[in-house]
């Protein structure tokens, strides 16, 4: 019978929740790694034992974590992520330029044929590859280098590579966002990026039409369709059917666009999930409802999630890397929260339960669909 | 020989219960100290002092026959009852974050 493996970084630790098939009954293992930062955990689709952990602390830097045999046992690997060549600088919050600096590892994106194979996604922004299962690190060097790197600054989060996107039907093609400089795309397996921004607005730009300086929060793309990218932006949900190549707005009827999370259902390409949150300085849902908002047309037309969910006095966020569907059927949709909380809809958002409501502030859920 | 005493994330990560002992060639400085600790205990490398810097991370200080050592040069001698094993050499996580 099929299972599931749900992969959970909070700010003092990582849990790895599991279940079969019916979603119903979760055992929780963890904390691993207790008190530490696990900002991102994720498996090889290559081989689904095989998992990395990024782990970070104030104090003691960053590691890198991984496991052959599906989170029971750890061992540190390669933790040196140097900048290739000239280190150059991009924009500091006062316009000075400023030196890149190495702080920690957001994301973590697993090749999809092989399990040695691994992207870093870093803060100050820039992309790392291995492909010795973590020991050593490289970076893409093109990405920082693009034409418009100098020009790039820290959002409120600091200057993160957060989401990278691996086109399943083209190798050589890499999506990656970095707040708040903007959205690029390599089709040459990351010697030489595009920034994929035309039709974004952000108000707080100077031009809010400019080629960068958006703080995208998340991109979510379904596996069968590369070409079509939902983005949810700082303000404002967006949609690309070009691979980026110009992006049109679909946030609609959302009561507000601003969010963090967005991704797409396992089986339906034009059905996509969002958690509004209220704005860019009150970090929580609006009128203290806690609700996933659904749009089965790709978007604009959005119906609210809410059996299950917190409908009063809900004051928590959703971050940006804590949401994952499952490709069961029907799908399994699960996000964690600042507060502590991890929820799971075993029928594609329409009821949803806690597995677990008190673990530390959540900052990423991935999920594995097991055979 | 030099005993070290590791802070408990660092022994955690390390997966040593208690002190250290390590046998330095050469003089006992903080240098030496920590590249004969990283050698034994590779998963501690970048956590003390960054790896491509060598720059002691902020929030890891130094002590040892009750002083502050950390803006002691590396390359300067450790106090004698710490290079003779007398005293140990300690690294302590500062009493920071949340």
């Amino acid at each position: 019978m099929s299972s599931v493996r749900v992969l959970v970084g909070t700010r003092k630790g990582a849990f790895v929740l599991t279940s079969d098939g019916k979603r119903q009954r979760w055992d929780v293992a963890g904390p691993h790694f207790g008190g530490w930062e696990i900002y991102h955990m994720k498996g090889s689709p290559a081989d689904p034992d095989r998992l990395y952990a990024s782990q970070s602390s104030g104090w003691f830097g960053q590691l890198i974590q991984r496991s052959n045999d599906a989170g029971k046992t750890w061992e540190a690997v390669g933790n040196k992520f140097a900048y290739e060549g000239e280190i150059g600088t991009h924009q500091w919050f006062d316009g000075a330029p400023h030196p890149w600096e190495f702080k920690r590892v957001w994301h973590l994106e697993p090749s999809l044929t092989d399990p040695d194979t691994v992207y870093a996604g870093v803060e100050d922004a820039a992309l790392f590859r291995s492909s010795d299962g973590g020991q050593t690190w490289h970076e893409l060097r093109g990405l920082r280098g693009h034409d418009t790197g100098a020009g790039w600054h820290p959002g409120a989060g600091g200057m993160c590579l957060h989401t990278i996107l691996l086109d399943p039907s083209n190798p050589a093609r890499i999506f990656t966002a970095v707040s708040a400089a903007g959205a690029f795309r390599t089709d040459d397996a990351g010697l030489s990026w595009r920034t994929i921004t035309r039709g974004l607005k952000s108000e707080f730009l100077p031009d809010p039409a400019a080629e960068i300086g958006h703080c995208i929060h998340h991109i979510a793309m379904h596996p069968s369709r590369p070409n079509v990218l939902f983005m949810q932006k700082h303000w404002d949900v967006m949609r690309s059917d070009d691979a980026g190549d110009s992006w049109r707005e679909v946030s609609g009827n959302l009561p507000t666009d601003f969010g963090f999370v967005i991704d797409v259902h396992a089986h339906q390409p034009e059905t996509i999930y969002v958690v509004p949150i209220k704005s860019d300085s009150e970090h929580y849902p609006p009128e203290g409802k806690l609700r996933v908002f659904r749009s089965r047309t790709g978007g604009n037309e959005w119906e609210a999630l809410t059996n299950g969910l917190p409908q009063s006095d809900c004051y928590v966020n959703v971050l940006r890397d804590a949401m994952a569907i499952d490709s069961l059927d029907e799908c399994g949709v699960y996000f964690g929260t600042t507060g502590g909380q991890v929820y799971a809809s075993a029928d594609a958002g329409d009821t949803w339960a806690p597995i677990v409501r008190d673990l530390p502030a959540v900052l990423s859920v991935e999920v594995q669909t097991l055979p | 020989m030099i005993r070290v005493i590791l802070p408990a994330h660092l022994r955690a990560l390390a997966k040593v219960p208690g002190e250290v002992q390590l046998d330095i060639e050469g003089p006992a400085t903080q240098g030496s100290v920590l590249s004969a600790l990283e050698a034994r205990y590779p998963m501690l490398r970048g956590t003390i002092r960054d790896q491509v810097t060598q720059q002691r991370r902020p929030f890891v200080r130094f002590f040892g026959c009750g002083q502050d050592l950390s803006h002691e040069s590396p390359d300067a001698p450790l106090p004698d009852a710490v290079a003779s094993g007398a005293e140990p050499f300690l690294l302590v996580g500062a009493i920071a974050g949340g």
